[in-house]
Parts: C-alpha cells; structure tokens; sequence
C-alpha cells in the first residue's frame, strides 16, 4: 500500500483492467501519446499499444457511437470526455442509445461501456471547462452514474464500472485528482455502486454531497464540530441508482440535512436528494432541509470563480439555520 | 452511375450473378413489396402505429442485403425492414415491432442485426464500433449501414466516415438516396453534385449505383465488401432510388413534389425491371409470378397473425429491461405501477 493521489488511483485502475481482461480497450482524445490532458491515461499508450488506447479524432459524438458498436461487437470500451463541458456533442448518443440499448432490444444487445468526464470547477479554467451538468445525465434512464471523491473510491469503482454489464459515467472531480493522497490496497478491489458512504457519524446534523463539494463538506463538519454540533457526512459515491436507504437512515437520526452540490441549483442532483428525503423522512426532520448549490448563473471565468462554487462559509450557515430552526 | 440493367430490363454490363439467383432476388423483392403493402394496409386499418413505407427501394436494400455474409453486422433505419429481413430477421418481428412492441425490436440468437434506428445517421457509428470490434478480436465479419441522404446532413455521417477511414473498418456505407429528407428534395440539402463523391474527402471510396438496379447494387456491394474483409476499408455506395410514397403514413407527398416526378419514377421500377430481364430469357411466365405471390403472402400474413397474437408485455418487462440487476427504485416503481392496474 501506497499513497496515492485520485489521478493515479485511475490509472493504476485502468491499467490493470486493460492488464487483466483483453477486451478493455481506452479511447479518447489524446489519451495515448499525450497520456490525456490530465495525464489520468499517461503511459497506458506505451505498454498496451496504439488498438487498445486509442487516440481518436475530436468527435465526442463519434467516440460513443462507435464504443456503442465496439460494446455490442464484444469490447469493453472506457471513453474518455476530455471535459463534462465537451460531452454535449455526445449527448444523442448517450441518450438516445448508450442509456437504451438493452431496453430497446429487451436485453438482446447490452452495453459493457464506461464513459468518464472530468467534471466541476475550482481550477480557473477557461469556459466549459467547469461544468457540473450532471442532473442532464441523471435525467437520462438507463445510465448509472457515480462520482468517486477519494482515490480509494475512484480505484474501486473504475473496477466496478467497467465489471458492470450496463453503461457506466464516472464523473472525475477535476479539483481533486491531485488534491488528496491515500492509501490504496492491491488492485483489483470493488466499491459497489449504488452505495453511498457514512464517512463521518453524528447525530446532530447530516451533510451530503459528492464529488469535489465533499472537500467543503468535511471542512465545515470539522468547522461545526469546533462548534460542539455533531456532524454525520454523507459522500453518496452514486448518483443513479442513489442510496436512499443510507440518507434517509441518517436524517431519520440526526433530523436535519444539508445537501451541497457545486452544480446549478434549478432541477440539480440535490433537489432529487432533498426529494427523497421529504417523502421518506419527513416526519424525523426537526427543521427545513437545507441546500448549498452552484447558482442558476453560466460558470464564471478564473477571477470570480470564487463566487459560484459552494464555500465554507455557506455550508456552515446552512446547517446553522437547520440547528437554529 | 453503375446500371446493369436498365428500366426496360436491358443488360447494360455483364451481370454479377446467374438467372437462378437472379430469380431468389426477385422472388425477394417480390416479398418486401408485399411485406411493405401489408404493413400500409394495417397502419389504415390502426393496427400499426405510424408507418414508414419503403416501396420503390427493394432493389437498393435487397440487392445490397444480398451481397454480404450471414455473420456481417447490419445496422439500419425504421424504413429498412427488406434489408434487415434479407439478414435473418423476422417477418414477425418486423411487424410487431411497428404495432408498437419492443420484442419486434431484438433480433433473435444469431441474427447480426441491431434493433432500427430512429435518430437519423446516429446508427453509422455503431456500425463503424461493430466493425471494428471485429477487427480487433480476428473475427472475419464487417458490418453494412443503411441510411438516406437525409442523415448525411448530420454530423454523425461525418464522423462515422472519418473514424471508419482512421481505424481503416471494414464498414459498407449504403446510402438509399431516396431523393427526399422528409420534404427536402436531395438539391437542396446539399451542394455535392453526388453523395458518393463526399467520400473523397475522408480518404473513402464512393461510388454511384443504380438503386432501381438490384444486380447494380449488388455488384457496388459485393466489391464494398470484398475490400472490407480483405482490410481494404470502408466505402461509401450512394444508391440512387426512389422513395414512391410518402415519409410516413402521416405525410402527404403533395406538398412537396409533383405527381409528374412520380410517374416518371414509376416507369423505373426495381421489380418491373428484373421481371422484364428473367421473361427475356426464359426464366418467368405468369405461373410462378402467381406462384410467389401466394406463397410469400401466407409466409407474411402467417407472421402478422402470430405478431398480433403475442400478449401484452408485463410492466416487468418495461421495468426489468433497464438494467442486468435491477435497482431498488425500479422495484419501487414497478410496485407503484402494480398497484394502480
């Protein structure tokens, strides 16, 4: 066991699914010599050769569809969306195909397919490079989705994803391929999907979130807890199919919930999690729920970047006024 | 253009094939045109949902259908039933995927054939994926797209060309070029003089057939495929046909173009023509005209009667086909869903 960041978690996971089962294959843009704008594919070119991590055209459109019949034809791809903001293009892909393929020919064709996209801000990017448009996947039945935020996680559900024998998006927080080390054991290892994880038990108040929110997240648990306020944290690792039994366990302990998320707050991924929670345990809750989200506004350039993306502060807030209600 | 043999059933170049199998592309063509007047006739009657009628095509999807492998992958649109039925796929299934059943959409154990596409042109790429799966795992398959030339306006075509040229698949592009994207006529959806010359500029062999010619088509084919399985790569046939009735049952062709245009089509039947050729020499009289017609009749109406004898799916089905392993909220829904019917 070594220390290891998300970004080699990844690779470390790629590598041995492509070292382990000769139907894994890596396409994307620049993910072979270039080793990916990230560097998450770096070296993988070089041992496994050019068929099997392929550098494609600037397609995205073009790298779904043909893994759709790379998928049915035997393979088992892992595509690379070099950022979420890019993969509209694939969008009628996605929808249309990737997430339907089993339903439409009643299990006849099924697609053994992983699609990841880095995702979120933080990093000063330039546009389109920050989104977190997740909730246009989550609405797309027929796709699971999750969002790994420890390297322990991306290792294991880079495993699970391309084990599974349906389409798999993983949404890789950009801000945190470098920004967490961790000890990994010895790959191949499973982080189920569909599970959420309780990093942090308490029974005052529950945070949830995913993805690079959960850096936040754990700061201002450790903020409350200076406070005195019993803090349960909630990394919910899936999005579809969510873990409804563990939030909904939580909240009916600690009666109060903050869902955070950087993405816009209209129709995002917390409503659905705030949903969940009013039609299960609406009647442990001791106060109104809570959310901390992106605003309703484009994804600003580097130099206010500052004021979109959930902070602190606001996560803090937040759980005071479900504790002062 | 290619032509072999012309309106009058004239050979114009020495024939692919013999009169024998000259005769089974008839007797083919014979049968997608009953298949496709049936399912008009039903869609009237409201026993199929809105129909896409395929008439005055049968040589460009049987003629190319024809020319490759049981194993090669055919990947198609809502109007190539007579391609995927030449395949292996079903009658049955054909027609009951069109009253509205997803069954009709998966070909059996066996049958190389995805479920119709109904996105226009996205379909090209999974035909491209299938090819080149194929490659990479030594199997000796290619696989065959249909499309009109309406889905070369999309971005799809074009990435489907490009990645089929850069991963060099062994992929028959076949465009039905019908004349008509719903109501665009084919002048004013592109400037190219030809679809077939848009392959130049992937590095792409394009050529022209006759679509009204099923032994032109199936020459174009047969050597599209021939370099397809020899490594050669991909090639895009531009299968210049005729689209005689309307998009769909709920469109009116009068809108858009004259009954003049149609006439004139008319007198280029893909069957006419065959039938002209095989009297010419001997090898058709009325007998087996009628002989075929009642056959393949049964054949098909035997189908319709077992489609529509089919049960209703269970919501199950719709439930249980999301997923290998369903999730808890699929259960919760499908209960929800029991419990109100």
């Amino acid at each position: 066991m070594t220390a290891t960041t998300i970004a080699d978690a990844i690779r470390g996971a790629l590598a041995a699914e492509l070292e382990s089962d000769s139907r894994v294959m890596v396409l994307g843009e620049d993910v072979g010599r270039n080793g990916g704008v990230f560097r998450i594919t770096d070296g993988l070119q070089a041992k496994y050769g050019p068929d099997r991590v392929v550098d494609t055209p600037v397609a995205e459109s073009g790298i779904i569809g043909t893994a759709v019949g790379l998928a049915i034809g035997g393979m088992r791809p892992v595509c690379e969306m070099q950022f979420m903001g890019f993969s509209y293009p694939a969008f009628d892909q996605i929808a249309s195909h990737v997430a339907r393929m089993r339903n439409r020919s009643r299990h006849r064709f099924t697609l053994p397919m992983v699609i990841r996209m880095p995702f979120g801000g933080g990093i000063g990017a330039a546009e389109h490079h920050s989104e977190s448009n997740e909730a246009l996947y989550v609405n797309v039945p027929g796709l699971k989705i999750v969002v790994p935020s420890t390297p322990y996680d991306a290792a294991g559900l880079i495993h699970s994803a391309v084990a599974d024998p349906d389409p798999v998006i993983i949404l890789e927080p950009i801000r945190l391929y470098r920004a967490v080390k961790e000890e990994v054991p010895d790959l191949p290892f499973d982080v189920p999907i569909g599970v959420a994880r309780v990093e942090r038990t308490g029974s005052d108040v529950t945070l949830i979130s995913y993805g690079a929110m959960t850096k936040e997240m754990r700061w201002a648990a450790d903020h409350l807890a200076t406070e005195g306020v019993s803090v349960e944290v909630i990394d919910i690792r899936t999005l579809v199919p969510l873990d409804e039994a563990t939030v909904v366990a939580s909240v009916e302990k600690t009666g109060r919930a903050v869902v955070i998320t950087e993405a816009a707050r209209t129709g995002g991924f917390a409503s659905e999690i705030i949903a969940v929670i009013q039609e299960r345990a609406l009647y442990s809750l001791e106060a109104p729920i809570q959310r901390v989200t992106g605003w309703d506004t484009v994804f600003p350039l580097r130099r206010t970047e500052e004021y979109y993306l959930p902070s602190v502060e606001r996560i803090v807030r937040a759980a005071r006024a479900t504790l002062e209600a | 253009m290619r032509q072999i043999l012309d309106p009058d059933g004239r050979l114009m170049a020495d024939p692919p094939v013999d009169l024998a199998t000259t005769r089974r592309l008839y007797r083919s063509m014979v049968a997608a045109r009953l298949f496709d007047r049936k399912c008009v006739a039903m869609q009237k009657q409201g026993r199929l949902a809105t129909y896409a009628p395929y008439e005055g095509q049968e040589a460009a999807q049987i003629g190319s259908a024809a020319a490759v492998a049981p194993d090669d992958w055919l990947v198609a649109t809502y109007r190539d039933a007579a391609a995927m039925w030449m395949q292996g796929f079903p009658w049955e299934s054909l027609v009951l995927w069109r009253t509205g059943d997803e069954r009709g959409a998966a070909a059996p154990e066996g049958v190389p054939v995805l479920p119709p596409s109904i996105t226009v042109g996205a379909h090209m790429l999974h035909a491209v994926g299938l090819a080149w799966a194929a490659r990479l795992r030594g199997e000796d398959r290619i696989a065959i797209t249909y499309f009109g030339d309406g889905a070369t306006s999309e971005g799809d075509f074009h990435e489907a060309m490009n990645f089929a040229a850069v991963y060099n698949t062994g992929t028959v592009f076949l465009c039905q070029n019908n004349g008509y994207a719903i109501s665009m006529s084919r002048k004013e959806q592109t400037k190219s003089e030809t679809i077939a010359q848009k392959a130049e500029a992937y590095g792409v062999p394009g050529t022209v057939a006759d679509g009204n010619d099923v032994l032109a088509v199936f020459a174009a084919t047969t050597e599209a495929a021939d370099r397809a399985r020899s490594g050669g790569g991909p090639t895009l046939i531009e299968a210049v046909t005729y689209r005689a009735g309307p998009h769909t049952t709920n469109d009116d062709p009068r809108r858009y173009r004259d009954a003049s245009e149609e006439h004139e089509w008319a007198r280029r039947d893909p069957i006419e023509r065959v039938r002209r050729y095989l009297e010419a020499n001997g090898a058709w009289d009325g007998a087996w005209q009628h002989d075929i017609e009642v056959t393949e009749t049964d054949v098909i109406e035997q189908a319709v009667a077992a489609a529509e004898a089919l049960d209703v799916q269970e919501p199950e089905a719709m439930f249980g086909a999301m997923f290998a392993e369903t999730t808890p909220q699929l259960s919760d829904q499908l209960a929800a869903l029991r419990e109100t019917r």
